[in-house]
């Protein structure tokens, strides 16, 4: 049995985490092989001058599940949105510092946002299908990137690999809005793995979903990490608990003068550390659930 | 038990009342509606009908009333028509996306135009009769000829397609932008074979919608000069005439057969008008989605 299997079995509660799994996991995260992939250093973004994150400063390794967690208006979906470059779609967004990949800054004057997303792919909080077929749904990224072989191929191993295959192959050419959200969102999941990406980003992947689609999903990231990087945010501590490798605690810093919540990284650390022995109180009170 | 008893009666207090005779007045004004417009549909259908037929169809117009027909009015309008879809709905289009897409908010410019769009669509459809005279028949010289009616009818009619594109533009949720955007795609490539894709039933719908508006004026098109009696089929670049005009020119015939002739015309009009209508509402439905 999988430790995933296990950790659905007896599902990590708020306050009272399942020490035996968080122990297994702190020896494997610890001496884990550490790649760094992403370097983020003394990051603020600004919505039209007002600050929503700041000074964030961390490091994202690969074949890690990487969680970001904390209370609403932290900055964790501003800050995932960080690493594709997506934050450039909002006009009044402005990036300051360095978010390193690969060692390149992603945020040099000279880089395409669209070379970036193709490397880096997303998948967002409300499973958002094209109005389209299932496959034309999966086989949209190849073919705006014109990639070669064969594209029936390349959705076929897209959508096993999402977990989907079975469920849809003899529906191919059926409307992806037809599918159940937890079968959307797997197909968007799918959709991102067609483009071969190196990362893969989940704003709240599940919160949308059924526990069913959820632990789905769960174990579809479990999958995913052997050859990807996986960032997600999540509003659900057991989740983070459950999936993650490392986990990021962000705080909200509420500057009362000018009425201002600017979010702030209060933690980072692996996720047994993060959840049974915080060095921070803030972090502790957060996932004890003392303070929301 | 307690001693207070439940009472559920229906009474007529003042509030249901005035609910009431609320309900009365909208049936009055449906009822004023559909009765005005019957009573016009049968008076016409009575006298026209008998006279739709080959000869209306296809024969020019003539002194004669028994061998008079809107040839060359049907084929203008028809002219008109497919000059007016392939003008009005590219550029109409194409400002909607760049004002839906692309236009910053922030720049005056761009708020100028939406100004001027919004303008434009409540400018009296005469005014632009006026400038089609001025500007296309004398100013380019183009003269009196089908392009520069269709011409001016593109303009009178852009703002309703750009209203109707932007509504369609905008009601394609972000989420599928970003979906796009989030694999690569550049800007084109999100709005070609997203945005647009998704928009193109509601832009469909108020493309046709905006013809026909366009196919019912007269006014401007009298301005540009459409000839009140063609007897040879128009052209682009030739001398023309519209349905509207033919009925227009019919009904100030004293002559009363020329009096139900228009009325035959007004059918032929009519048929068009709501085939059309049809057609847009039938693309609605068939193409609505629900995200």
């Amino acid at each position: 049995m999988s430790e995933m299997e296990r950790a659905h079995i007896a599902p990590v509660r708020i306050g009272s985490v399942d020490e035996r799994i968080l122990t297994e996991r702190q020896e494997r995260v610890v001496n884990q092989r550490r790649d760094v992939l992403f370097t983020v250093e003394d990051l603020t973004v600004s919505y039209a001058g007002v600050p929503a994150l700041k000074n964030v400063s961390l490091d994202i390794y690969k074949n890690f599940i990487t969680a970001f967690i904390g209370p609403s208006g932290c900055g964790k979906s501003t800050f995932i949105r960080c690493f594709n470059r997506m934050n450039d779609l909002i006009p009044t967004a402005a990036v300051q510092g360095t978010v390193r990949y690969h060692g390149a800054d992603l945020y040099a004057k000279d880089v395409d946002p669209v070379e970036v997303r193709k490397r880096i792919g997303m998948v967002f909080q409300k499973p958002n299908p094209f109005p389209k077929s299932i496959y034309d749904n999966v086989a949209f990224g190849p073919r705006i990137l014109h990639m070669r072989g064969s594209l029936d191929e390349r959705v076929e191993r897209a959508l096993r690999h999402a977990a989907l295959w079975d469920e849809v192959k003899n529906r191919l050419k059926a409307s992806a809005l037809s599918l159940s959200g937890g079968q959307q969102q797997r197909l968007c999941i799918a959709r991102c793995l067609a483009v071969e990406p190196d990362v893969i980003l989940m704003d709240e992947p599940a919160s949308a979903l059924d526990p069913i689609s959820t632990t789905a999903i769960e174990d579809l990231m479990h999958d995913l990490k052997q050859e990807y990087a996986i960032v997600i945010v999540t509003h659900n501590m057991q989740q983070a608990a459950r999936v993650a490798d490392m986990t990021a605690f962000f705080s909200v810093e509420v500057d009362q003068e000018r009425d201002h919540r600017t979010g702030i990284l209060v933690e980072y650390d692996t996720t047994p550390t993060i959840f049974t022995q915080p060095a921070d109180k803030r972090t502790e009170g957060y996932v004890t659930g003392r303070f929301g | 038990m307690s001693a207070h008893t439940l009472d559920l009666k229906n009474r007529a207090t003042g509030d249901k009342i005035r609910g009431r005779l609320f309900y009365a007045l909208l049936l009055v004004s449906v009822t004023v509606g559909f009765v005005l417009l019957g009573t016009l549909l049968v008076d016409v259908f009575r006298k026209g009908l008998p006279f739709v037929d080959g000869i209306l169809l296809t024969e020019p117009p003539s002194a004669v009333p028994e061998r008079a027909g809107a040839r060359p009015a049907i084929l203008g309008t028809i002219y008109i028509m497919g000059l007016l879809l392939v003008m009005a709905v590219p550029i109409g289009v194409g400002t909607a996306i760049y004002l839906e897409e692309y236009a910053n908010r922030e720049k005056w410019y761009n708020r100028l135009l939406e100004l001027n769009i919004q303008n434009l669509a409540a400018v009296p459809s005469i005014v632009y009769g006026i400038l089609g005279l001025a500007f296309l028949v004398r100013g380019l010289g183009l003269g009196r000829v089908t392009l520069a009616g269709a011409m001016i009818l593109t303009l009178l009619v852009l703002p309703i397609v750009i209203v109707a594109s932007r509504e369609a533009i905008r009601a394609v949720p972000d989420s599928i932008r970003q979906g796009a955007y989030a694999l690569g795609a550049t800007q084109w490539q999100t709005i070609s074979r997203q945005v647009l894709p998704a928009a193109i039933p509601g832009i469909a719908t108020g493309s046709i919608l905006a013809l026909a508006r366009a196919i019912g004026e007269t006014a401007p098109l009298i301005l540009v000069g459409a000839l009140t009696y063609v007897a040879f089929d128009p052209t682009i670049l030739g001398p023309f005439t519209a349905l509207p005009i033919q009925i227009y020119q019919w009904i100030a015939r004293p002559q009363e057969d020329f009096r139900l002739l228009a009325a035959a015309a007004i059918i032929v009009l009519l048929v068009i008008l709501l085939t059309m209508n049809a057609f847009a509402i039938w693309l609605r439905n068939r193409y609505q989605r629900r995200w």
